[in-house]
């Protein structure tokens, strides 16, 4: 059974339509079937019953009383009425007062038990086959005659049987009518249904491969939704692709500078006689390879961040543990030992989602931002007021002068990232980071004159799985 | 199991008496084929064998080895017969042919026959046919026969009410010699005169002349014919047109009229007992009877009635087809046979006929 709804399933949508229509075709039609011969059988048995009814009355009423015996002369209307189901036998039996057959069939007997008897019918057979009896009593009050006379009329079934099978009959026409029209217009509804579909494939099939820009969202909308998320996809892949490009020209923009300084440097050195000053230029070089070095971390970081910024899933993450994270790999002890780190975490959880590798890596930018331009001690904090939730570094410096803070505020929303210094690398990774996970990144004096690069989020409500 | 064994043993013992006592009610038999065969096909009607016999000869010449023992009975005796023999599960006749069709009728509905179908029943008309068990197979109608020497020409009695005004007038030369069936020996003079009861107000009004100038009931066909011809009764009333006919074929004295005003059709019925040995072999004959070729037979035995057909020759008026009236086997019939009913109408033709 699994397997044939399995197969069902894998099935195309039209063979799962034919499937619904079929099995409600042979539900339905069995239903109706069923139904509808119940239907012709009542109907059948009422009406034929009422010309039981009506020849039993005839005779009943055909009866009169002479020299005080009953007197019959049996009308033929009742038997020509009788006659209307053409091939039946016909059954009578009049019983007199004493319970005598007066004339008819004494094969005929009268059910005993008054459970048999409904409504003036009976069931019984004639001559070994079925047949339905009918009983009208008449009173006589004569002064010869007193009692009852009763009129037994019978009659076979073929007739009964006929008509209801021939409403049934009629009827299962009419669905298998209808089941072909159901067939029909289901075959119409899919083909319609999926036309839209072949025209979107089409469409892509004949797409330039470069070609992201969204498709066209005309369609009907249920299908909508498919194209919705078809360009939704489109877009990241157009926005990752556009970073891509970004980062790779940054990149190269950013490394021709150092690497071409090392190779003056390099030259210098072998064009340098004097020892003394081939030391000063060896020492030269070695700080532009560390601050090298410090760069290509940087840029791997952005790329980190922007691959991940629209390719990791998000999920639950306590800004306090990036925090603390961050404080505890403990780098800044090492390459700075001068200055005093601080955490500064609360008790209760501080919960976004997003992802924990990029926002690490924006967190670490920002601390070493701190380290390098601020003012000893730093701290490295999350906190969340009201329905936002940040994570951020602190140092006591002053920051950078207003203007220079405006003006990367508005470079990081223009989104030009090209050309920037390391330290607006770093900014600009944060930048990215919250970007990604729809918050932003807040670069402010703090009211105790301290300078604060915070990533603020929408904090997910507590409590909430 | 004992018990049983005894009760087959009587009803054996029943049959034996009643076929015994039968066999003294029946007319005359004849035995048509070979004399030597296992087969013998056992065929109960009412229809004279010289009438009959010329068409189960044409059918035993397709059929080699078979015998036909043709047994001529009277309409009641052959009811009464086959009725018994229904209930005691006798294998009595093969086929019974009557022209009783009301008994007929009601012996098929006490499921004494055999149902049968082909192509050639199915073509018969509704009218006669009966649940497939009883067929209708000839054309006869009741006709009025009249002495031509005697009758003068307008005195023809071209409907039944030239028939009342012939018997009307106080002193009328055909009181006491107008005759017709005696219904109580006759079951076909009963089914006519029943169905002329059904028919028409007429037939009050006829009877209560024929009272009134003494008309006389007499039995069996061929006796009324002969008496109009040899001038004994000047008409005769309902006679089988296919005995006058036949009759008149030999005998010129006698004309044929069929009444204008209604002419009663009957088709006399065939039907195979459901206890017949030879089933098959009685289908047969059914269906020759039914095709062309027995239809042709019948024909010539006049048991399909020219008189219906044609127009031209004899006395007889070409009628228009709505004045054929045919009885038609239907349940309907029964009423004819049902006892209390056929005591009141025999009562009522008792007051008009006190007797001979």
């Amino acid at each position: 059974m699994t397997d044939l709804f399995r197969k069902v399933a894998l099935s195309s949508l039209t063979a799962r339509v034919a499937f619904g229509i079929a099995f409600l075709l042979i539900f339905g039609g069995v239903i109706v079937s069923i139904a509808a011969f119940a239907y012709g059988r009542e109907a059948a048995r009422s009406a034929y019953d009422r010309l039981l009814l009506g020849a039993a009355t005839g005779i009943a009423s055909s009866i009169t009383v002479q020299d005080g015996r009953p007197v019959i002369e049996l009308p033929v209307s009742a038997f020509e009425l009788l006659a209307l189901a053409p091939d039946d036998r016909i059954g009578y039996r009049i019983i007199g007062a004493e319970g005598e057959t007066l004339t008819g069939y004494d094969e005929i007997t009268l059910p005993t038990r008054r459970r048999d008897f409904r409504d003036g019918f009976f069931d019984s057979s004639f001559f070994g086959e079925k047949a339905r009896f009918a009983v009208v009593s008449r009173r006589f009050a004569e002064r010869t005659l007193n009692g009852t006379v009763k009129v037994v009329v019978g009659q076979t079934l073929r007739a009964r049987n006929e008509m209801a099978y021939d409403i049934t009959r009629k009827a299962l026409y009419v669905l298998a009518a209808s089941g072909l029209a159901m067939v029909l217009l289901s075959v119409v509804v899919v083909r319609s249904v999926l036309q839209p579909l072949e025209r979107i494939a089409g469409g892509l099939a004949a797409r330039d491969p470069h070609d992201l820009t969204p498709l066209d969202t005309s369609v009907p909308r249920e299908t909508a939704v498919m194209i919705n998320a078809l360009n939704g996809f489109m877009a990241r892949l157009d926005r990752q692709m556009n970073s891509m490009r970004h980062l790779i020209s940054d990149t190269a923009h950013q490394l021709r500078t150092p690497v071409a300084a090392l190779r003056a440097q390099a030259d210098l050195f072998t064009d340098e006689p004097e020892l003394a000053r081939k030391e000063k230029i060896v020492e030269r070089i070695q700080t532009r390879t560390a601050s090298l070095g410090r760069l290509l971390d940087q840029l791997l970081s952005q790329a980190l961040v922007i691959h991940r910024g629209d390719s990791a899933r998000r999920e639950r993450v306590d800004l306090r543990d990036i925090a603390l994270d961050v404080f505890e790999e403990g780098d800044h002890a090492v390459l700075n030992p001068e200055f005093d780190v601080i955490l500064d975490i609360g008790e209760d959880p501080v919960e976004v989602l997003a992802d924990a590798q990029s926002l690490k890596e924006a967190l670490k930018n920002l601390l070493n931002n701190a380290l390098k331009y601020g003012r000893s001690p730093v701290r490295v904090g999350a906190s969340s007021e009201g329905r936002r939730a940040s994570i951020w570094v602190e140092d006591a410096g002053g920051g950078p002068v207003d203007g220079v803070l405006a003006e990367l505020g508005s470079r990081f929303n223009k989104g030009a990232l090209s050309r920037q210094s390391s330290s607006g690398l770093g900014l600009a990774i944060a930048h990215a980071v919250a970007h990604s996970f729809d918050g932003e990144l807040r670069l402010e004096k703090t009211d105790s004159g301290c300078f604060r690069a915070a990533l603020v989020f929408a904090a997910l409500p507590e409590g909430r799985a | 199991m004992k018990l049983v064994t005894f009760l087959k043993g009587l009803a054996v013992l029943a049959a034996l008496f009643t076929t015994g006592r039968a066999v003294s009610a029946q007319e005359l038999v004849e035995v048509f084929g070979p004399q030597i065969t296992n087969r013998v096909l056992v065929l109960r009607s009412t229809t004279d064998i010289a009438v009959f016999g010329p068409v189960v000869e044409t059918f035993l010449r397709t059929q080699p080895g078979l015998q036909v023992r043709y047994e001529q009975w009277g309409s009641n005796e052959l009811y009464r017969l086959t009725r018994r023999d229904c209930r005691d599960g006798v294998a009595g006749a093969d086929i019974v042919i009557s022209s009783g069709v009301h008994q007929m009728v009601q012996l098929v509905n006490e499921a004494c026959a055999a149902s049968y179908r082909s192509r050639l029943t199915e073509r018969l008309p509704e009218a006669l046919r009966w649940r497939d068990e009883l067929w209708g197979i000839t054309r006869e109608p009741a006709v009025i026969v009249y002495n031509r020497e005697l009758v003068p020409a307008e005195d023809i009695p071209q409907s039944r009410f030239d028939l009342l005004d012939l018997l009307r007038p106080d002193g009328t030369p055909y009181a006491g010699r107008v005759a017709t069936y005696d219904i109580e020996q006759s079951g076909l003079g009963y089914l006519f005169a029943f169905a002329d009861a059904q028919e028409a107000t007429t037939f009050g009004a006829l009877q209560e002349s024929f009272g009134r100038s003494q008309a006389v009931s007499t039995c069996c066909s061929v006796d009324i014919i002969k008496g109009v011809a040899e001038g004994r009764y000047l008409i005769a009333y309902n006679v089988l047109g296919s005995y006058a006919q036949g009759y008149q074929l030999k005998d010129k004295r006698i004309g044929i009229v069929l009444p204008s005003d209604y002419t009663l059709v009957l088709s006399r019925t065939f039907m195979i007992p459901k206890q017949a040995d030879h089933k098959a072999e009685a289908e047969a004959f059914l269906d020759f009877l039914l095709s062309s070729e027995g239809t042709l037979a019948l024909r010539t035995a006049l048991l399909i009635s020219p008189l219906l057909e044609t127009e031209e020759g004899n006395e007889g008026e070409g009628l228009s087809s709505t004045a054929l009236r045919p009885i038609g086997l239907s349940p309907a019939l029964m009423v004819a046979l049902d006892e209390l009913t056929r005591e009141t109408f025999l009562r009522r033709w008792r007051s008009t006929f006190p007797g001979p």
